[in-house]
């Protein structure tokens, strides 16, 4: 073995200062150099998801172009405020909910003219992570079309379960109201619905082993929805 | 010395079989068992173990006669991290899809022993060609259970390889089954327990 230089502190700071500084360097290149990259694969999976909670995409394969034009096509987006008003100036995609948690961004799958499906942003804390996804609603604003949760990082096998299509496809078909036109939205029971549970239409099945998740989720679910409540209230207002 | 030297050729062909890294040490088994459930993220994690394992042992090697010998875990650490960071950082630009599917096992690569196990053991005692073979062959030895493994769960698991399916869906009319165990960690460990024992029956390896 060649001889190994004297050790002095001087000389161990000093190595462990040049590691580190080559070590960041270098991340920092790469983390630069790949942004844009990385940020195209972001914004794309967010309209893949999109269109696939307002059930656009069916069993076609995803590809860029097939998910850039159905976008163009079939999905309008704007933005509303904290008392379900349009405003005007704002472009959905642009919206930072973190940063501005009363700018309301609503994607919509229009047919001609009307609008057939809504589909909102939803994300909170789960147990390890803040958990994000979308909602879909149904034309009646009452019935769910679809969820996803697209960015997590919770035990997979566990609570990591949520992205899976067995989970997410229990949601389908259930109310978010109640016989008063209250918001209950949507619960995860702990472990499997008995026969007999109240309410089935409000609540789906848990994942075992996911219980900190499931609270989580049925929290930040209901947030999302009250939040958009006043918007969806005026909708339906001019319906009917 | 030659490249491709016989003892240099040991450094490379030891770890696939009699010193293999997953069956014989028993190293790495949590990503072992994690990404092992369809064959494409197997690959892709392989890829990843072996070109951080390679590198790293040749990084390290490099500083090897210059790394004061107190902080040389931190450096070591600090070497295999930004390599791993790297990595995870060209999949998410490159193989977005895969890389959501690898999730938080590309990070874990970090903490996989085999890594900072080649780097202490090896590494630090050797030039950095025989380290860079060392490295490629212990990541292939992962690499190989891995797809193995990989290649068991999705048959049985999934009926299909690679994603296409394979078990035709006659078999499927006529009462065939897959085998949701497969597709949990049960079954990974299962079907790891059988080629360790197959192995260890061909090589005549006994632990002790």
């Amino acid at each position: 073995m060649a001889s190994k230089p004297r050790i002095t502190k001087a000389y161990t700071l000093g190595f462990a200062a040049a590691v580190t500084m080559v070590c960041s360097v270098l991340l920092a290149s790469a983390a630069t150099l790949l942004k844009d990259r990385q940020d195209q694969n972001v914004q794309m999976d967010i309209k893949t998801n999109i269109l696939t909670v307002l059930d656009l995409v069916g069993d076609k394969e995803i590809t860029p172009e097939l998910v850039f034009t159905l976008f163009e096509e079939n999905v309008d987006s704007y933005v509303v405020d904290n008392e379900g008003k349009r405003v005007n100036n704002r472009k959905a995609e642009d919206i930072d909910t973190k940063k501005e948690p009363n700018m309301l961004p609503v994607f919509v799958r229009m047919e001609g003219d009307s609008t057939v499906a809504y589909c909102i942003p939803t994300q909170g804390k789960a147990l390890w992570s803040t958990v994000k996804g979308y909602i879909a609603l149904e034309q009646d604003l009452n019935t769910v079309k679809g969820i996803t949760f697209y960015s997590h990082a919770e035990t997979p096998g566990l609570g990591g379960e949520i992205d899976k299509s067995w989970f997410t496809d229990a949601f389908k078909g259930k109310t978010i109201l109640d016989e008063n036109g209250a918001v209950v939205s949507i619960t995860i029971v702990k472990g499997k619905m008995q026969s007999g549970e109240k309410n089935p239409e409000h609540k789906v099945d848990g994942i075992s082993g996911a219980t900190l998740t499931s609270n989580g989720l049925n929290a930040f679910i209901k947030r999302t929805l009250e939040k958009y409540e006043p918007y969806f209230k005026t909708v339906r207002g001019e319906k009917s | 010395m030659s490249l491709l030297s016989k003892k240099n050729m040991g450094f490379l062909k030891d770890p696939l079989m009699d010193n293999n890294p997953i069956s014989t040490q028993v190293l790495g088994i949590c990503s072992a068992l994690a990404v092992t459930v369809q064959l494409q993220t197997a690959i892709v994690m392989s890829l990843a173990v072996i070109s951080v394992l390679s590198f790293s042992n040749v990084l390290i090697s490099l500083v090897r006669n210059k790394v004061p010998s107190n902080i040389r875990i931190i450096v070591e650490l600090a070497i295999i991290a930004t390599l791993v960071i790297l990595v995870d950082q060209v999949l998410k630009a490159f193989l977005y899809d895969i890389s959501k599917q690898l999730s938080v096992f590309v990070g874990l690569i970090i903490t996989n022993c085999i890594v900072l196990g080649r780097a202490e053991a090896f590494a630090l005692q050797n030039k950095p060609w025989p380290s860079f073979l060392d490295g490629v062959g212990n990541g292939l030895g992962y690499s190989m259970i891995l797809i193995a493994v990989a290649f068991g769960r999705e048959l049985l698991g999934s009926g299909s390889l690679f994603g296409f399916q394979v078990i035709p869906d006659a078999a499927y009319a006529a009462g065939y089954q897959n085998m949701g165990l497969m597709v949990l960690a049960p079954g990974a460990f299962i079907l790891l327990g059988l080629i360790i024992w197959v192995q260890r029956t061909i090589t005549g390896t006994v632990a002790d």
